[in-house]
């Protein structure tokens, strides 16, 4: 062995199989030498079971203060079983800031895929051995990689918010009579930078290769065949918002499928970085817009997990759950709809969806003061308790109406001849490579997966409720929207027991509340079962009142990943059908 | 066939006539049937899909009728957050899109970059690129909202005449579509970036030499 190599540590976990892999602890995270990080993630995967990977995202330990010595990136992986259920196994790979590479894991598990290309695109952190190692969120040729510590933005200001009074003395002069917009204070007069080098007459963008690479003009049989590219989207009636699908057709055949995002890329991590942790809660709204109640739920939960002795009172429990079910209820009977908009029955099953829709809305408005954003909860409990009479329209709607506008739906659709004709066998994804692509929700179950984050790994009171884990095991188009169908029928019988069961009291802990708090250093990831699939967050925290790095592991982003491989082999007119029954939103894919 | 009886309007006819100008028939007509195009950025599409279901009903005022293609569309509602990949294709929609075409903002992200303002992919605001015609704050807007948006549009219609409209003049006022470069480039700005790139490489170049 050379000098340069350090003694392998027995005490650690696994260097028994992968001598000198786990070159440390910290807690129950393990971090692991670059250079063995494959070999153990290969051994991690066929011998101990962690067949699902969740998250994958980087870190800039830059101006972190108490990881002054440790390399500048890290790449944080966290593991799960999905046969025994249960936390996560985190690994951590770090590499230093001459030489950003770690190497590739989508070789060993694809889910991988579009996390590696996110990281690249966001830290700068190589991944070779990816197949296909190009930008994601932004376009080829962006200048720098904005999650980085040290890249700022056109319109910085500050490090931190809340930023300081820009008169401290109060000195600002009257006769201007309005404030600076912020365009007149960036350096080019709007929100953007450019490279000193640049030159808008002769710039180039550069070339972008798809995945799939494949020669366009071939011989099949003797036959001088022609394959096309078809670009669908970003403004296409059936997209679902602005993304694009680059599919390469042989005749009406997919024979490669590549989803381009990006275009509704806001900014959200960096954005969260800069504010403190109450003010991401309205922003988490904005992820997925259709289940903004979900989206605070989780982020609470991680913020609460970090934060550590929180004591939620009871009646708050309650009302997150009602709040996150009646959430999974309003996006399955959107996704529903939608799905039926895509193959062809336009806007009549939606406006059906729509109706209940906008009675669950009236709910969230009466208690959170706004339809859709509804920013309604806080570390430690919900903003306010719900006015008077609330439960019982509640309960009225759970009791009534809903059962019977489900049973409707799937009266009305359910043995549609169309609707099988169009959707059962079609976008076929295995119950292996569920897994493998780390989708979640309703993909996953749909491929006969009975995996739930609410049984898996209950939080908040989850496991007091007596529910189903839905499942099918068709795996195709038409299992998907059973499972949906379904799965607002135990959102139904959870919501009956929890209104049931709501004790009255407080909805937040005694105590004045702040806007600001600190909270100690560590990092934490938090996952739910968002209606979309399994939704987390990642925070890293240096105690000061702003997360140090804020990450969210969106659902529809990585179902994603398997939109490619379901959709190859099947007409160009299913890709539409397989991508309305991922059921993505963009504000999430993209953040 | 005697002279007066071409004079004579029919008495079937005499209660269907009406005398109104050319203005405010082209204007009533327009109005009355905006068909906007179906075309959802963010957040604020859901609004207005909502807004044209059976609850608030767009179709009760002639604007249900919406519109993938632009060729055939009247006004674009640039409903959610403009981000820089995207520019350049709202642009070039803008572009596809027939004459009299109307833009409304809906919301603060298509106004003026709202909550998200401050990201480094994001436009603040899509008058940067397009002229709007009529903004609608809110983050989302309500359907309410965004239905006073339209009537507002409407009112707008209804005051153009014939004569002054843009539209009958020669050329189309199309907008040069941005490019993707290091960052969003307005291939309008491109002087002010070339003087303004020259200025801050002779600034480094100064810092470096001291």
């Amino acid at each position: 062995m050379s000098e340069t190599m350090p003694a392998v540590d027995s005490t650690l976990p696994y260097n028994d199989v992968v001598p000198g892999a786990v070159i440390g602890q910290d807690g129950e995270t393990l971090i692991v030498a670059r250079e063995k990080w494959p070999e153990l993630a290969r051994y991690l995967r066929d011998k101990e079971g962690y067949d699902y990977l969740s998250s994958v995202t980087g870190v800039d330990n830059l101006t972190h203060p108490k990881r002054k010595d440790v390399e500048r990136f890290e790449v944080v992986y966290h593991l799960y079983s999905i046969q025994r259920g249960g936390g996560p196994l985190v690994i951590k790979v770090r590499a230093p800031e001459e030489d950003p590479e770690v190497p590739s894991v989508v070789s060993i598990w694809p889910g991988a895929d579009f996390q590696e290309r996110e990281i690249w695109d966001l830290f700068g952190i190589r991944f070779p051995g990816h197949p296909n190692l190009r930008r994601i969120l932004l376009w080829e040729g962006f200048h720098g990689h904005p999650l980085r510590k040290d890249w700022k933005e056109a319109y910085y200001e500050e490090e931190k918010k809340p930023f300081g009074s820009r008169w401290p003395k109060g000195d600002y002069p009257r006769e201007k009579m309005r404030l600076p917009w912020q365009e007149e204070r960036a350096i080019w007069q709007d929100n953007v930078v450019y490279p000193t080098d640049f030159a808008p007459d002769t710039w180039q963008p550069p070339e972008i290769t798809y995945h799939f690479g494949l020669d366009l003009y071939r011989e099949l049989e003797g036959l001088k065949t022609d394959r096309i590219i078809v670009n669908m989207g970003p403004q296409h009636p059936s997209t679902h918002g602005v993304f694009r699908m680059v599919i390469a057709l042989e005749g009406e055949t997919i024979v490669g499928l590549e989803p381009e995002m990006g275009y509704l890329h806001r900014n959200h991590e960096k954005i969260g970085e800069r504010n403190t942790y109450l003010m991401n809660i309205p922003y988490t709204d904005r992820l997925d817009y259709i289940c903004s109640m979900s989206n605070n739920l989780g982020y609470v939960l991680a913020v609460e997990k970090l934060l550590g002795d929180v004591e939620v009172p009871e009646r708050a429990h309650y009302l997150r759950v009602i709040m996150a079910e009646f959430t999974r209820i309003v996006n399955h009977m959107w996704a529903i709809g939608f799905l039926l908009n895509d193959l062809g029955a336009f806007f009549t099953p939606a406006l059906y969806a729509i109706e209940e829709r906008e009675l669950i809305l009236d709910l969230f408005e009466a208690a959170s003061g706004a339809r859709m954003m509804c920013n309604y909860m806080r570390p430690g409990g919900v903003a306010r308790d719900v006015p008077e009479g609330w439960l019982d329209q509640a309960r009225k709607l759970v009791n009534e109406r809903l059962p019977r506008a489900i049973d409707e739906l799937d009266r009305y659709l359910s043995e549609n001849e169309i609707l099988l004709a169009r959707t059962k066998g079609v976008g076929y994804l295995s119950p292996e490579d569920a897994i493998a692509y780390s989708t979640s929700g309703p993909v996953l179950r749909g491929s006969g997966v009975p995996y739930d984050v609410r049984k898996a790994e209950p939080y908040s009171i989850y496991d007091r409720f007596d529910f189903d884990v839905v499942t099918e095991e068709g795996g195709d188009v038409y299992a998907r929207y059973m499972v949906r169908i379904r799965e607002m029928r135990e959102s139904v019988r959870i919501l009956k027991q929890a209104l049931r069961d709501i004790p009255e009291g407080p909805v937040m802990p005694p105590g004045k509340q702040k806007y600001s708090f600190r909270v100690p250093p560590g990092e934490v990831y938090q996952r739910i079962e968002a209606p979309k699939g399994e939704l987390g967050f990642y925070l890293v925290s240096d105690g000061s009142p702003n997360p140090y790095r804020y990450h969210v592991r969106a659902p529809s982003f990585i179902n994603l990943t398997a939109l490619g491989p379901m959709c190859v082999g099947y007409k160009v007119a299913d890709a539409v059908a397989v991508l309305g029954s991922i059921d993505i939103v963009l504000g999430e894919t993209d953040r | 066939m005697a002279d007066h009886e071409y004079n004579e309007v029919p008495p079937e006819l005499q209660r269907n006539v009406f005398f109104t100008t050319l203005d405010t028939i082209y204007n009533w007509s327009r109005g009355s049937s905006l068909w906007p195009m179906m075309f959802g950025l963010a957040c604020c599409a859901i609004e207005m899909i909502a807004t044209a279901a059976s609850r608030y009903d767009m179709a009760r005022f002639g604007m249900e009728v919406m519109r993938p293609s632009p060729r055939q569309a009247d006004v674009m509602i640039v409903s959610g957050t403009v981000t820089k990949k995207m520019v350049p294709q709202i642009v070039r929609l803008y572009n596809q899109m027939p004459q009299p075409r109307y833009v409304v903002a809906m919301g603060s992200c298509a106004t003026a970059g709202g909550p998200f303002k401050e990201g480094y992919n994001v436009v603040s605001g899509i008058d940067k690129f397009i002229p709007v015609d009529v903004y609608i704050p809110g983050c989302p807007p309500t359907p309410e909202a965004l239905l006073y948006g339209m009537m507002r549009l409407r009112e707008k219609i209804l005051r153009q005449s014939i004569k002054t409209v843009p539209w009958y003049r020669e050329g189309r006022d199309d907008i040069p579509v941005p490019v993707l470069g290091p960052d969003i480039f307005d291939v309008r700005r491109k002087d002010d970036i070339k003087a303004r790139v020259r200025e801050l490489a002779a600034a480094r170049d100064e810092s470096s030499e001291a």
